[in-house]
């Protein structure tokens, strides 16, 4: 009844091309946003912004970096891991070895990093495809988790590279305290989400569509493989060079070259299966979810008076994820996001479904 | 051996016996010991060879590419390691075998036959999830502490050519028995293959699933079979790995050693697995030793891969592999 389009008519060009062309989603995602801006560091504990709010935006970019690559442009990446350890240390070395550097300009160039980086791994997905562009990737992930845990003057001389992050200052004032960060995090969440968007529906996102779904037709229409997949695999590192660098100066503060191992790169593998392939807002849905999961899971048996020890949580969470990941695989191969979508569809009908 | 007679595939092992026996050449090393490393690392690429074959022997039959062979070798190890406790060695064998053949149909019945006909890559997933289930679920019943696993394998090490070399060449006994129990097996499963009406099915279904079910061989009998054998697999790779480094969590990691030496030999040929074993076990032992020390030491966890990858850029489908033809 609420959510239906009659009546809007799209009379200009741009009004037909528009981010969200549907009134009540952009009223929609625009309280949303002033929800979270403004509602939300009020509303909520330091618990919530250390334990989920701030993580979850964190992962949310990246699984949006990795959805960009796998669900996109179709070319499976198990390397995720090492691009955001590359965007991490860069950001670092950065900071400590050109002092004065705007925090943000940071972000951003370690982002630049990454996605240079990512491009020189991306290269070997234009001889190969499907599993074996898979275990390409993850050739990067060992190579860049060797390289940061050996190569001293990546991590600055400092043993078995644990390293710590310099305070967070932006314009002269220094970011701390939980909500202040979430806030940073949001900000900069923000835009990525909305550039992601832009990037997918133009012309370079149609292209990493069309050769995703059949690359040999995409180039025959006219799509050059080489700049598609390419430029997908910078965009994809880029983003996640950047959550890479949030994750280690946001929200670890200090870590090691263990912080980003292969375990973070299947993490977020299911978080864009389980999330939905190709799809933004599945991106956030499949980290809400990955964060959260572990932390029900665990509070769960105490609440119901099962003692478990943390050794069997830990497994069960295994379990439970392995099975998400077939279960959704079988059932529903889109995942949040076209539960979601379904649920627009009803609605849309509703309350008369004929 | 049609591969050999390819200029690339050839060009490749002409290289790579040249960088092998390079540090000689240069100077580096004297033969006793180059030989004692050369072996070392022959013997352990034939422990991945293990691994790699089951993941070929899967992919041949049902085009998935199991990502779980890891965790399966895992479960396999900790569910023989516990039985023991209970009970005498052969038992345990044959009921660890019982548990994987009921996995293996577990498998089939739950993950393979409701995803039949999606992409490959989407099966590849869904075994990603099967292996994260597999390595939840037998730590969680059998318990994730570090079990050792003994079977009677020799633990000393062995001194060889005592007579031909200055204080001989060193050589691990249990690898070298574990290399036995390889080729053993190996043998085994190629005389499965060619002899047995099953194998013929197997071969059939691994050419064409259509034709293969057109002339009345039943898919998913052959998918259990297949996924039975490379649970058998399994437990062997994981009765090997097993003893040598205890049974414990990261022996189901072994499968990512496993994973480059089937793309360089090929996803589809079992010879291809040994091969690629043994030249990523090479590599990876020599550039640890001689090229090790100057980055900094430990390129031995990502050495295979960049071989594997390189080889990849000139020839997608491997060594060994059947060259893959893409139709729009």
């Amino acid at each position: 009844m609420i959510y239906r389009e009659t009546g809007q008519f799209k009379t200009t060009y741009a009004s037909d091309q528009q981010l969200f062309p549907i009134l009540q989603d952009r009223v929609f995602v625009v309280g949303a946003l002033a929800f979270a801006f403004v509602a939300v560091p009020f509303l909520a504990s330091d618990y919530l912004f250390r334990a989920i709010l701030t993580p979850f935006l964190i992962l949310s970019l990246a699984a949006l970096g990795l959805n960009i690559l796998v669900g996109y442009c179709g070319q499976v990446s198990l390397g995720t891991g090492g691009f955001m350890a590359v965007g991490a240390y860069a950001a670092y070395n950065l900071a400590v070895r050109v002092p004065d550097l705007n925090l943000l300009v940071i972000f951003v160039l370690a982002g630049l990093c990454a996605a240079v980086v990512g491009v020189i791994f991306g290269i070997p997905s234009l001889r190969i495809k499907g599993f074996y562009l898979a275990v390409a990737t993850l050739a990067a992930q060992f190579f860049l988790d060797w390289a940061f845990a050996r190569i001293k003057w990546l991590t600055n001389d400092s043993s078995s590279g644990s390293v710590s992050a310099p305070p967070l200052d932006i314009f002269g004032y220094t970011v701390h305290g939980p909500a202040q960060k979430y806030l940073l995090v949001l900000a900069i969440v923000s835009v990525a989400a909305l550039l992601a968007r832009n990037l997918a529906r133009g012309a370079i996102g149609r292209a990493w569509m069309a050769t995703r779904d059949m690359d040999v037709a995409a180039e025959v229409i006219g799509i050059r493989p080489l700049t598609a997949k390419l430029s997908a695999f910078a965009v994809s590192s880029f983003f996640v060079g950047m959550s890479g660098a949030l994750w280690a100066f946001v929200y670890l503060g200090s870590w090691e070259p263990l912080a980003f191992d292969v375990n973070r790169s299947f993490q977020l593998l299911f978080m864009v299966i389980i999330g939905g392939l190709g799809s933004i807002l599945g991106s956030f849905l499949g980290a809400a979810f990955i964060v959260i999961l572990p932390l029900a899971l665990n509070q769960l048996p105490t609440m119901l008076g099962i003692p478990l020890s943390t050794a069997m949580i830990s497994d069960i969470e295994f379990m439970v994820f392995g099975t998400l990941i077939v279960f959704f695989l079988i059932v529903e191969p889109r995942g949040l996001a076209r539960l979601w979508a379904i649920a627009k569809e009803k609605l849309r009908l509703w309350p008369f479904p004929h | 051996m049609d591969a050999l007679r390819r200029p690339v595939t050839a060009t490749f092992l002409v290289l790579l016996v040249a960088a092998a026996v390079m540090p000689m050449v240069l100077g580096q090393a004297k033969f006793p010991q180059w030989l004692e490393v050369a072996l070392g690392g022959l013997l352990t690429g034939v422990l991945y060879s293990l691994v790699a074959l089951g993941l070929v022997l899967i992919f041949k039959a049902s085009g998935v590419f199991n990502f779980a062979q890891g965790a399966m070798v895992l479960f396999a190890a900790l569910t023989l390691v516990r039985l023991m406790e209970k009970m005498p060695l052969a038992l345990a064998i044959v009921l660890t075998l019982a548990i994987m053949i009921g996995l293996a149909w577990l498998i089939e019945r739950l993950v393979l036959r409701p995803l039949v006909n999606q992409e490959g890559i989407v099966l590849f997933m869904a075994t990603l999830g099967v292996a994260y289930f597999l390595d939840g679920f037998g730590q969680a019943v059998w318990g994730s502490d570090i079990y050792t696993l003994h079977v009677g394998m020799p633990k000393e090490p062995k001194i060889i050519l005592e007579k031909v070399f200055e204080g001989g060449v060193l050589v691990d006994m249990e690898d070298f028995t574990a290399a036995i129990i390889a080729a053993t097996l190996v043998a085994a499963l190629m005389l499965f293959f060619q002899k047995t009406a099953t194998g013929r099915a197997l071969r059939a279904v691994a050419d064409d699933h259509q034709a293969a079910q057109s002339v009345g061989i039943p898919l998913n009998r052959i998918w259990v079979i297949v996924w039975s054998v490379a649970g058998l697999v399994a437990l062997v790779a994981g009765i090997v790995w097993g003893s040598k480094l205890g049974v414990q969590f990261s022996i189901s990691q072994v499968a990512l050693k496993a994973l480059p030496v089937v793309i360089l030999g090929g996803f589809t040929s079992i010879p291809g697995a040994i091969v690629g074993g043994l030249v990523i076990g090479l590599g990876e032992k020599l550039s640890e030793v001689y090229l090790g020390p100057a980055f900094g030491g430990g390129i031995e966890g990502w050495f295979g891969y960049v071989l594997a990858l390189m080889f990849l850029l000139v020839r997608p489908e491997g060594l060994f592999g059947e060259k893959i033809i893409d139709r729009v």
